[in-house]
């Protein structure tokens, strides 16, 4: 083979940084992700969508559009509904403080009479071509009578604001709390000192590289539908689009989630434009293709954070935290997306212990609906928002007392394990001083203060700013979760066939979307049966296939996902042993299995795996009215608690006072993981996820207009995207604690990098700057204005 | 509408093709010529998933309009390899994992390329410049960054 497709052979086991298995499609433009499959005789659709924030729809002419040429169909929700289609649904139920059930209008997947946001549906064209839909959907004549939009949650709470949904009085979802009030109250009232800190947590737009995209199809031999799209979680799809909206039985219903060019979160979610796809192909008999052009993208695809926050630190004398308050006011967008009153409650309330041991801790979230587009989960999701708030206030308290950052934290660090928080969270194990000590000797906080006079010498500001965050990974136990609302269990499912050959598929519930888990999971196989890489397949991504699964989101693949096959493995192994024991004529007390041969304790006789595996296929060596033949198992893994990686990220800022512009002179990200199966993709996801915290505390912002509800930040020219101009070399450290409560100590690094970098990067320009606090992102503007101001 | 016969050389094999006025490059490389490994990111110019090399310049195809191409030479993803040798750069990409997703990432290694045809001993920040009109949401830039330099050096070198 004169090209290297992967794979390193020897070198393959957990802990080898072995090349990404799927890279070599990537490299040759061979990869296929939704948009480059064409089925035959495909339509395309193309999405009329609302240009007003807030709208009634008197009426809508499709008449026009019908005659157009090249048009198959035009639909609108009276289609849809018609059909006798159901809306999008919200998967997590949220109790408000009385006990009340959250509030929510309903979400149709076309628009029936009202338009809540710019980009809501109101109608699909389909037609021989692109171009012959979009030429048809301009020929739609909708008559709207525009209202008054609200697209800030404080307006929206405001007295006579415009509402969203009737049955949502004063746009607010729910009223939500966590903790003890009154302990907090106490606490307060005993506090030494006070630290009072008001800020937002700014809207961001995924921006996946891949646009969103849907094929549906249907054979009207069999009655059977698929539909391809760019999903996270296509079992999630299937069993949404089947019980709840209604598109097509769950066992006539084939997702598949090819290639998919990352999702960060916004693939997880069902929205309207595959429903409408798969739907309109069994009307017409034809597949139905939409991509999502980039600017549907940032209309369409969920947003990200967005909340407002007033967050109190009690301190004793001595410096220790003594209670944690905080309102939070976090902004749904017009409708529910599938998660999103899970993120700012039960994701986000959480984790606002971090790394410390706060007696206290009392937190009133109110979910506020506004018209814009609607916000969900989004790398980190609520976890990023918490460790904000937690580092912010944490560092401007610091300051206050006149202490050093790092010796404050050290001051309150959770050093005893498992540790119970006052927010339902109980951390199995961590070493936070350990990665707060590696950061500080990769970064040199020790020379910073030369470092800092240098800079002045220059007329530079420099400033150093740190993040000592903690996340929850793996969300469980399903028991738990849906005891907190969850519409769906926690779990991950695997099977591992071994085939007479001696080489294994794998097929996981998780979904790979750039994380690498062709090789990771091909890694652990390869590690526990003493197989080539090579000889391991991993398939994932087709309901047809994978029997069912959870998807990939939360950082959960390697703790869950590769937990379940762990499992499966140990099946597989077991079973292996009991037919060794015949085929090697001992006992199968006397099995071991070790280098991917079964033998016998203490002799020289073995068979390796691959003979084994045809002797089960062959069934000749051993009583099949004992053990059944063949070699395939599964399982299905569901954690006994959350994983809680930890870590801690500086960065070193150099500001131009002239032109406000920051410089990353360092940034040190370290992470304890725990067990770490691949480290070179582990730094990858580091990278990324840095980066795209970076981009929120630097760059990116979603902005709406307060008047009109208008989207301003709606291409790559007006949403500033991190560039590699924008960036700096990373510096990636690793401390390890395994995690206690899976069987291979996976923590997942998934989202780390967005939850702890804006923090640190706002640390240090406040600490640069000598300010109190400055608005994400911290723009050339925003810091010159504060030196000038 | 009456098509556009176009003759143009992709990845040195002449090709013919029809086209509409309003198809772009992109649209003709992923439609009508099957070359998928280039992706659409935006159709503005602003993300360079598109990049192709057309008569020696890095471009974004998806400003071009097929009907302009008679005669013109493009380079794509799909030619980067010379059969199953793979270019120096998506050797490095694959042994330094400087991918995730690998949708950016034809335009990445064309658009790295480019620069090495043009400036084979570039400084870390003209390969961030070069690169700074393709975005990556997954990487962080830092692991293309650091192979596109290691291949510049072990390219002078050989």
């Amino acid at each position: 083979m004169p090209a290297d497709k992967g794979g390193n052979g020897a070198q393959s086991g957990i802990g080898a940084a072995v090349r990404r298995k799927e890279d070599f499609r990537f490299i040759t433009g061979a990869g296929r992700y939704t948009d480059d499959i064409t089925l035959p005789g495909q339509s395309y659709a193309y999405f009329l969508r609302s240009p007003y924030a807030h709208a009634q729809i008197a009426a809508i002419d499709i008449a026009a559009a019908e005659a157009s040429p090249g048009v198959v169909a035009v639909f609108t929700g009276k289609d849809v509904a018609a059909d006798g289609l159901g809306g999008l649904i919200c998967g997590w139920m949220i109790h408000s403080k009385d006990g009340s059930e959250m509030r929510t209008g309903a979400h149709p997947v076309l628009a029936l009479d009202r338009v809540r946001y710019v980009g809501d549906h109101v109608a699909v064209v389909i037609a021989e071509s692109l171009a012959e839909a979009k030429a048809g959907a301009e020929l739609i004549d909708v008559d709207y009578e525009e209202y008054d939009a609200v697209v800030g949650v404080e307006a929206a709470l405001a007295e006579n604001a415009p509402q969203l949904h009737d049955e949502v009085p004063g746009n607010l979802c729910f009223a939500w709390e966590l903790g003890d009030k009154a302990a907090t109250e106490a606490a307060f009232d005993r506090a030494a000192r006070r630290v009072t800190l008001t800020f937002a947590n700014n809207r961001l737009i995924p921006n996946a590289m891949e646009p969103r995209a849907a094929i549906g199809d249907y054979d009207r031999g069999t009655g059977d539908y698929t539909l391809y799209t760019t999903s996270q979680n296509p079992h999630v799809a299937r069993l949404v689009l089947s019980a709840f909206v209604g598109v097509a039985p769950e066992h006539k219903l084939r997702v598949i989630a090819p290639d998919v060019g990352g999702g960060f979160g916004s693939k997880i979610f069902i929205y309207a434009e595959e429903t409408v796809c798969v739907w309109a192909a069994a009307k017409l008999r034809r597949p139905v293709k939409w991509t999502a052009e980039r600017n549907e993208s940032f209309l369409s695809d969920a947003h990200g954070r967005d909340h407002v926050s007033h967050a109190e630190l009690a301190l004793d004398a001595d410096g220790r935290m003594l209670g944690l308050r905080v309102h939070t006011r976090a902004n749904l967008g017009a409708y529910l997306s599938t998660f999103a009153s899970s993120v700012p409650t039960y994701l986000y309330g959480t984790l606002l212990s971090g790394q410390y041991d706060i007696p206290a801790i009392y937190v009133e979230v109110d979910g506020v609906f506004t018209h814009t587009a609607p916000v969900d989960a989004y790398r980190g999701a609520g976890r990023p928002e918490a460790t904000y708030l937690v580092e912010r206030i944490v560092e401007t308290a610091a300051r206050e007392l006149d202490m050093d950052p790092v010796e404050f934290r050290r001051r309150n660090f959770i050093r005893e394990f498992p540790h119970q928080t006052p927010v339902i969270m109980n951390y199995d194990i961590g070493d936070y001083d350990a990665s707060l000590n590696e950061a500080c000797r990769l970064v040199d906080y020790a020379g910073f203060a030369d470092r800092r006079a240098a800079s002045e010498a220059r007329g530079r500001k420099r400033g150093i700013g740190f993040s000592a965050y903690i996340e929850a990974c793996g969300i469980a136990p399903s028991q738990a979760v849906g005891s907190l609302g969850a519409g769906v269990g926690l779990w991950e499912s695997a099977e591992v066939r071994v085939n007479p050959t001696g080489s294994v598929e794998v097929l996981t519930g998780s979904h790979s979307h750039g994380q690498g888990h062709e090789t990771t999971f091909a890694q652990l196989v390869s590690d526990q049966l003493g197989i080539p890489i090579e000889n391991v397949e991993v398939v994932h991504g087709d309901t047809d296939k994978v029997q069912f699964g959870m998807g990939t989101y939360g950082s959960r693949s390697g703790a869950v996902g590769m937990s379940a096959i762990q499992l499966a493995l140990d099946k597989v192994i077991a079973k292996g042993r009991r037919i060794a024991a015949h085929l090697l004529e001992a006992g199968e007390e006397d099995i071991t299995f070790d280098g991917g041969s079964f033998q016998v304790a203490g002799t020289d006789r073995a068979v390796p795996f691959a003979d084994l595996a045809l002797q089960a296929y062959t069934g000749h060596g051993f009583p099949t009215n004992e053990i059944e033949p063949g070699l395939k198992e599964s399982a299905f893994y569901d954690p006994v608690n959350f994983t809680f990686p930890a870590g801690c990220h500086i960065a070193e800022v150099e500001i131009d006072p002239e032109t406000g512009v920051t410089h990353i002179e360092n940034f040190v990200a370290v992470d304890d993981f725990g067990t770490i199966i691949n480290p070179m993709i582990v730094a990858g996801q580091v990278h990324g996820g840095v980066a795209q915290g970076i981009g929120q505390a630097m760059l990116e912002n979603c902005a709406y207009d307060p008047e009109s509800g208008q989207l301003l930040s709606g291409s790559f020219m007006d949403y500033c995207m991190p560039r590699a101009d924008d960036l700096p070399e990373f510096v990636v450290g690793m401390t390890e604690t395994p995690c206690t409560t899976n069987p291979l100590g996976i923590k997942g690094c998934g989202e780390a990098g967005a939850i702890g970098a804006p923090a640190a990067i706002v640390n240090a320009v406040t600490d640069a700057l000598g300010i109190r606090d400055i608005a994400m992102p911290v723009t050339p503007e925003r810091v010159w204005r504060a030196i000038n101001s | 509408m009456a098509k556009f016969h176009v003759t143009a050389t992709v990845n040195g094999e002449e090709v013919e093709y029809l086209c509409d006025p309003q198809q772009t490059m992109l649209d003709v490389l992923r439609d009508e010529l099957n070359l998928t490994g280039t992706k659409e990111g935006c159709s503005s110019g602003d993300c360079g998933a598109c990049s192709v090399i057309l008569d020696g310049r890095l471009v974004c195809s998806c400003l071009a309009l097929g009907a302009e191409l008679d005669g013109a030479k493009i380079e794509t993803i799909e030619g980067m390899a010379e059969g199953d040798e793979l270019h120096p750069l998506q050797q490095k990409f694959l042994e330094e994992a400087a991918l995730q997703c690998g949708f950016c990432t034809p335009g990445f290694l064309v658009a790295a390329k480019n620069l090495l045809e043009r400036n084979p001993d570039p400084t870390e920040t003209e390969v961030r410049y070069w690169l700074a009109g393709n975005l990556c949401r997954c990487t962080g830039y830092d692991k293309i960054i650091r192979s596109v330099l290691d291949v510049a050096a072990e390219m002078r070198g050989s």
